[in-house]
């Protein structure tokens, strides 16, 4: 079977919620919608406070050249535009929302019948994903229109789908491929249309062999699409790494996929793409997984975005009630821990993780004992021990010159450590710094 | 003893061949220096601290002999002394400027300000504060694990372990500014040390809303604008929920610290805590200044036991004005 090249880790992968059908989640009384829910710029409220919204009313337009639009998923009125605290505690601008009632935007077709056909040019398609401001549902979140729009001489010959999942306990993704297979299809077609290919690669890991059969069914009535089934390997789901496993290309450092002629987007940001041209809906939803080891109801859940995540965590049974735990944002490997519940849920929510304290918290940090186990599990062939000694110090020149922008923050090497070193933290660190090092020296030039 | 001489010869000959030619590449390569720029270097403290806002000692020495002048040229760390010796090195005036401290704006000890979560990834503040707000509600103020400490070159900084906040010792501390510049949260200011230490400042940094900042830490400064109403001399400013003393308008007469509901306006190494109904502060103060100074100095030769019990005093009375507001409240 399939699988990339060099290092990864191979973590037990829990998938505790794999078996639960989607659930649809009821609506808050309240919702609070950020303005930042993509990389980039956030984006500019076009609505005034006291006015009334329907579900998937642009609120809010994407300006900047990576950024993307926002829809209201609730029909409502405008509270405030104003600074709420996100997961992590820290101020963000937001949209305040009194919701009332389910009022949808009358263009938006709420019908569950399959719209196959369509005719619309590889332009349209890119214009109508822009309009509906659906960003990689991965984690990522960067802009699907931006990845969308290859600009000559680089030419995609493939489409590549994730459907890796290969994070630990997530499921969503899981559940949308056996659920809305179909859809999925459609979304890839209409994905092919837009940068031009007539070949498209879904990547599936084997430890999910009813989705892997399903799509493979489907994948006969729909030219060009083709299931790969891969072998289970953490972080397989990532760009680079997926397209090595699936097409044994190899994406030069610091250049982007579309340099080997490969386009990867995710199986949820397909669905989107399927929603937004065929029923004209913004993307205003998504799935979330809300699992933990504790959790009496490990679920998967299609949330509206802006309801709290105090709200998804009740629906999974809530939080434990004796001893500490820790909360995390997406997945174990690369999710980030959050400390504020009343936070609203966003593009960026792919799962709620709650952990117990004897899985999570991390062990007393020893001294480095050179054992090279960093470098064996570094999917990027870095040398993540001599990266985060440099970050330590300060030595941001040598960093760059160590390619820490390659680093795609997976954490395998913080997995591997015997020492348990926060390798990733001081790595991340670094590649901010250098980051911010090099913008600054383009804008000089 | 052929063979001693021979080598005598030849090693000495060898030796006379290469110094002609060191002394010709010597002349021919030589690298014009200012010997100033080593004498000043003799002067400076050797710190290497950047708080000049030049590249260490060598880098500071030789921007001064290049410009020569001193304007807008300090060394921190060496004061009025070492920058007179550069003076007359250089045959110029010596810039004045006046001593600075670092201070740190937060009140948030573990007693003002709870913890809500606990971290465990590295100890280091700038990867806690990308990552999130921090251990407590309050997601501007120190996050106790030490950058500033880590840079000082003075050992003037440090994190204590009782209160949970970083304090600086202010006979160590040059007012370099490196901890200013290592805070994520730029918690740390670079101000006037003041006339016998004295200084009062705004201990709080949060730009929330006073709700949310006072229910993050009981001393946080709430944007009230009551000090900025109080101060005769126009040196407060409220901005963005926060207020700010500007120390160089700034006359200490205290009238902020009695004013602030929270608590959060501090004021150091005065004797007597400031009192309510003051009419004329400066003069109220003058006649009980030498006093005190006189029983401290006794209180340092004898035990250390007893300057703690003043301190413990000194809480009590600046407490009272607080809870009396806290109950107005």
């Amino acid at each position: 079977m399939k699988t990339f090249k060099i290092g990864g880790v191979h973590p037990n992968d829990s998938k505790l919620s794999a078996s639960q059908p989607i659930e649809v989640m009821g609506l808050p009384a309240k919702a609070v919608i950020p303005l930042s829910q993509h990389i980039g710029a956030p984006a500019t409220p076009v609505v005034e406070k006291g006015a009334h919204v329907v579900v998937g009313q642009l609120i809010a337009q994407g300006t900047g050249f990576m950024s993307a639009n926002i829809h209201s998923p609730y029909s409502g009125t405008i509270e405030k535009i104003d600074n709420a605290v996100d997961a992590w505690g820290m101020p963000c601008k937001s949209i305040f929302i009194n919701v009332e009632g389910d009022e949808w935007d009358e263009s938006i077709d709420r019908t569950d019948t399959l719209v196959r056909a369509f005719s619309y040019t590889p332009e349209e398609i890119v214009k109508k994903i822009s309009d509906a401001g659906i960003v990689g549902l991965g984690g990522a979140c960067f802009p699907t229109h931006v990845k969308l729009s290859i600009k000559a001489p680089a030419k995609a010959d493939v489409l590549i789908i994730n459907g890796v999942e290969c994070e630990p306990y997530l499921t969503c993704d899981h559940r949308l491929m056996m659920e809305h297979g179909e859809e999925l299809m459609i979304g890839i077609k209409i994905l092919m249309k837009a940068i031009n290919v007539d070949r498209a690669i879904i990547g599936i890991e084997c430890n999910k062999p009813d989705v892997i059969k399903h799509l493979t069914d489907l994948s006969i009535k729909h030219f060009g699409i083709e299931v790969c089934p891969l072998k289970m390997h953490y972080p397989q789901g990532g760009e680079k790494q997926l397209i090595d496993a699936c097409i044994g290309r190899q994406v030069p450092s610091g250049a982007l996929p579309i340099s080997v002629g490969a386009v990867v987007d995710n199986v949820a940001t397909c669905f989107a793409v399927y929603e937004a041209v065929q029923k004209n809906k913004p993307l205003i939803d998504r799935v979330v997984t809300i699992t933990g080891d504790k959790m009496s109801h490990p679920c998967n859940l299609k949330v509206r975005f802006g309801t709290p995540l105090k709200d998804l965590i009740d629906k999974a049974g809530g939080l434990p009630t004796e001893g500490e735990y820790k909360m995390i944002a997406g997945g174990p490997m690369m999710g980030r821990s959050f400390c504020n519940i009343d936070s609203p849920s966003s593009k960026r929510t792919s799962g709620i993780l709650i952990l117990p304290e004897s899985k999570a918290r991390r062990n007393e940090e020893e001294n480095c004992i050179r054992c090279g186990k960093c470098i064996d599990a570094c999917p990027m062939g870095l040398e993540p021990y001599l990266l985060s000694r440099l970050s330590e110090v300060k030595n941001w020149d040598l960093m760059e010159e160590h390619n820490v922008m390659d680093c795609i923050e997976c954490g395998c090497c913080l997995y591997t450590c015997p020492a348990n070193r926060p390798l990733l933290d001081y790595i991340r660190m670094g590649k901010q710094t250098v980051g911010g090092i090099i913008r600054a020296r383009a804008q000089k030039k | 003893m052929n063979i001693v001489i021979t080598s005598i010869v030849i090693l000495g000959a060898i030796g006379c061949l290469s110094a002609v030619i060191l002394y010709f590449v010597a002349k021919k390569f030589k690298v014009e220096q200012d010997d100033r720029i080593d004498q000043i270097v003799e002067v400076l403290p050797g710190a290497n601290c950047g708080g000049c806002g030049f590249a260490g000692c060598q880098g500071f020495a030789t921007a001064c002999v290049n410009a020569g002048s001193l304007e807008n040229k300090f060394c921190p760390v060496g004061g009025a002394p070492v920058m007179q010796k550069v003076g007359s090195i250089l045959g110029v005036e010596a810039s004045e400027a006046e001593p600075m401290v670092a201070v740190v704006r937060c009140n948030g000890t573990c007693a003002n300000r709870s913890k809500t979560n606990t971290y465990d990834g590295a100890k280091n503040c700038r990867i806690a504060a990308s990552h999130y707000a921090g251990e407590t509600g309050c997601g501007y103020g120190c996050l106790r694990f030490g950058d500033c400490a880590a840079v000082c070159n003075f050992g003037a900084i440090k994190v204590n372990p009782e209160t949970g906040i970083v304090e600086v010792d202010e006979e160590l501390c040059t007012g370099c500014g490196s901890c200013a510049k290592a805070c994520p949260h730029n918690v740390i200011e670079i101000r006037k040390k003041g006339l016998k230490g004295r200084r009062v400042y705004v201990g709080c940094v949060n730009k929330d809303k006073g709700a949310i900042a006072r229910k993050a830490c009981k001393a946080a400064c709430i944007g009230c604008g009551k000090c900025e109403k109080t101060c005769p001399f126009g040196a407060i400013k409220v901005e963005n929920n926060v207020a700010y003393i500007d120390f160089n308008v700034c006359k200490l007469c205290r009238k902020c610290v009695v004013e602030c509901p929270t608590g959060a306006i501090k004021d150091v190494n005065f004797p007597t805590p400031p009192v309510k109904p003051a009419p004329k502060p400066a003069e109220d103060v003058k006649p009980v200044e030498p006093k005190i100074e006189e029983v401290k100095i006794e209180e340092v030769k004898v035990e250390e036991v007893k300057i703690e019990e003043v301190k413990v005093e000194e809480v009590k009375v600046d407490n009272k004005p607080d809870a009396i507001e806290q109950s107005l409240f």
